[in-house]
């Protein structure tokens, strides 16, 4: 950790300045984390009346479990289609936003501004659209012979909450990608102009590559995003269904902690959601860190 | 732009264009859904051009709510909202600031411990410990109450970092200068650290508010009375009306207005929010 030459003395002072944060920090995050993995070895009868120590039990059930299984895999292709789609759309629309000379400012807060919406509000908003009676895009897909119907096709309501996913994280990753684009020095591309390569192959050889660091942290960040905060537009929109179709992770912890009040499989899902965070967070560390020293 | 090309020049903008329209549909439709009576949507398609009862549905969610639903007025819960954003953004940021300022300025003993203790909170979000938190909250009887929706989410990580980094960049010569004055270490954090990162404040004020406003797990968790419904987590209760058709207009009316503060925040401050959206991940 990096040191300031010149500091004050004390102890008292900064440890009631730091009071707060701890303070916090304790009481809803170590504690509640603790407490989960705590109950994640417990199980509870039926009625809650007797509790028994059950070891690994909890995590081995979850991962016999086709159901849990099935989740997991839910999980990750809603993650991977919602981060390939919104970065996908996202540095298409960066490399144009950055090529342009008039009106780049326009373009760029006409797409930047969903990054305001809440995710459970986007979901709202495609539900919408793709209602099956009275939708836009139901109604365009029939035209087309599609009979759609979320409610009923679980692929469709796949669909569904990856679209309306994708659409509110674009924002995000085009600020991201055209501060990246805009880091890349002119000189680079002028030198591969004048070689002769044209703008597709510039675009490969030279400012992909450069993108690198951009696109790998945003990965990262897209995935944490899929995982999580897209809790609002499950619960909105699908409930998880039709059967388990759209049913992701969080979700789970959710209705299994809430509403089935099955605690010990609940506080296991936390658990293994936690370390799926950990992880994510050192890899994004690591990286930071090699940037720095670039 | 390195060369001229005057054909992809035009694919650029047909790019932009194109990218703008897909991003402005659903809040379109949505709008004009939120401005037609309830008889326009038994018809089949919905309507594509606004109807004539803009203010009347407004006025009617805003006033009364959707009383069906058990929701209340939309004008309330977006007090609450604001109420909420407002508190989180402001607690983070003075959290933040008073334990960054004690971990930069400050040798003591247990200085890495701290730091440690705060890097973890990146690692619990609310989502991977739902029923605990729950738990903590409820004896602590903050279940429905402003201090419930608030105070859980004010410790941050991401913002001591980002009030850490700043001060490292502040030169030592300005606090020796300070302590020659006889500034004490509370006088020297307001007079000078203070003043010195109003803008990374604004920035973060911008993001932390729409952080705040946007939150959806933890207030559908503490709150169960109506009257502490927030606007982004009230609409889930007029969509899940059982066995009814949901009245479109009025639930888009609502999704309108639950977005509009956010919307407006950000194309009003673009560019703090833009500093702050990529000094947040530094």
């Amino acid at each position: 950790m990096t040191d300031k030459r010149v500091s004050f003395a004390g102890v008292w002072l900064p440890a009631a300045l730091l009071a707060p944060q701890l303070a916090i920090t304790g009481v809803f995050f170590l504690w509640p984390a603790s407490q989960a993995i705590y109950q994640s070895v417990l199980r509870q009868d039926a009625f809650g009346l007797s509790v028994k120590f059950v070891g690994l039990d909890n995590f081995v059930r979850l991962f016999e479990d086709p159901n849990y299984l099935a989740v997991v895999r839910v999980t990750v292709v809603f993650s991977a289609a919602t981060a390939i789609l919104s970065m996908g759309l996202a540095l298409l629309l960066a490399v144009a936003a950055d090529r342009v000379l008039r009106g780049s400012t326009v373009y760029k807060t006409l797409v930047i501004w969903p990054y305001a919406v809440a995710p459970v509000l986007a979901g709202v908003l495609w539900w919408l659209m793709f209602n099956p009676s009275i939708g836009i895009i139901a109604y365009l897909l029939r035209g087309l012979g599609v009979s759609w119907n979320h409610v009923l096709d679980g692929e469709q309501a796949m669909i569904l909450i990856i679209v309306a996913a994708a659409w509110k994280q674009v924002s995000y990753n085009f600020v991201f990608f055209l501060a990246g684009l805009q880091s890349i020095p002119r000189s680079l591309l002028e030198a591969g102009a004048i070689d002769g390569a044209g703008p597709v192959k510039r675009f490969f050889t030279i400012t992909l590559p450069l993108l690198s660091p951009t696109t790998f942290f945003l990965v990262v960040v897209n995935l944490v995003y899929a995982f999580f905060d897209t809790f609002g537009i499950v619960h909105a929109t699908t409930n998880g269904g039709p059967g388990q179709a759209t049913t992701i992770l969080v979700y789970k912890v959710f209705r299994d902690g809430f509403i089935g009040l099955n605690l010990g499989s609940s506080a296991a899902q936390s658990v293994i959601l936690m370390i799926v965070v950990i992880a994510l967070t050192v890899i994004q560390f690591r990286f930071i860190e090699r940037r720095v020293h670039y | 732009m390195v060369e001229r090309r005057p054909l992809l020049t035009v694919l650029t903008h047909l790019t932009l264009v194109l990218g703008a329209g897909f991003v402005a549909l659903p809040v379109w439709i949505a709008f004009v859904a939120s401005t037609h009576g309830p008889s326009d949507f038994l018809s089949g398609l919905m309507p594509m051009w606004p109807g004539d009862r803009l203010l009347e549905n407004y006025w009617q969610v805003l006033s009364r709510g959707e009383s069906t639903a058990g929701a209340p007025p939309i004008g309330l819960m977006l007090v609450n909202s604001t109420i909420m954003a407002l508190g989180i953004a402001a607690g983070k940021i003075t959290v933040s600031l008073l334990s960054a300022f004690a971990i930069v300025y400050f040798r003591f003993p247990f200085r890495l411990a701290a730091f440690w203790i705060i890097f973890l909170t990146l690692m619990l979000p609310v989502e991977v410990r739902i029923l605990p938190t729950y738990e903590v909250a409820a004896s602590l009887g903050l279940l429905n109450s402003y201090a419930g929706l608030i105070m859980p989410l004010v410790a941050s990580a991401t913002a001591t970092f980002l009030f850490r980094q700043v001060f490292l960049t502040i030169p030592d010569e300005l606090t020796e200068a300070a302590r020659i004055d006889g500034a004490g270490p509370m006088k020297f954090f307001r007079d000078i650290l203070l003043p010195l990162s109003r803008t990374n404040i604004a920035a973060l004020f911008v993001i932390l508010f729409i952080y705040g406003w946007n939150q959806y797990l933890w207030p559908l968790l503490v709150t169960t009375d109506a009257s502490y419904y927030t606007a982004v987590m009230g609409i889930q209760r007029m969509v899940a009306v059982p066995d009814s058709e949901p009245l479109w207009h009025l639930i888009m009316a609502t999704a309108i207005l639950a977005m509009l503060p956010p919307v407006v925040v950000i194309l009003l401050m673009q560019r703090l929010f833009v500093q702050g959206l990529i000094e947040q991940e530094k």
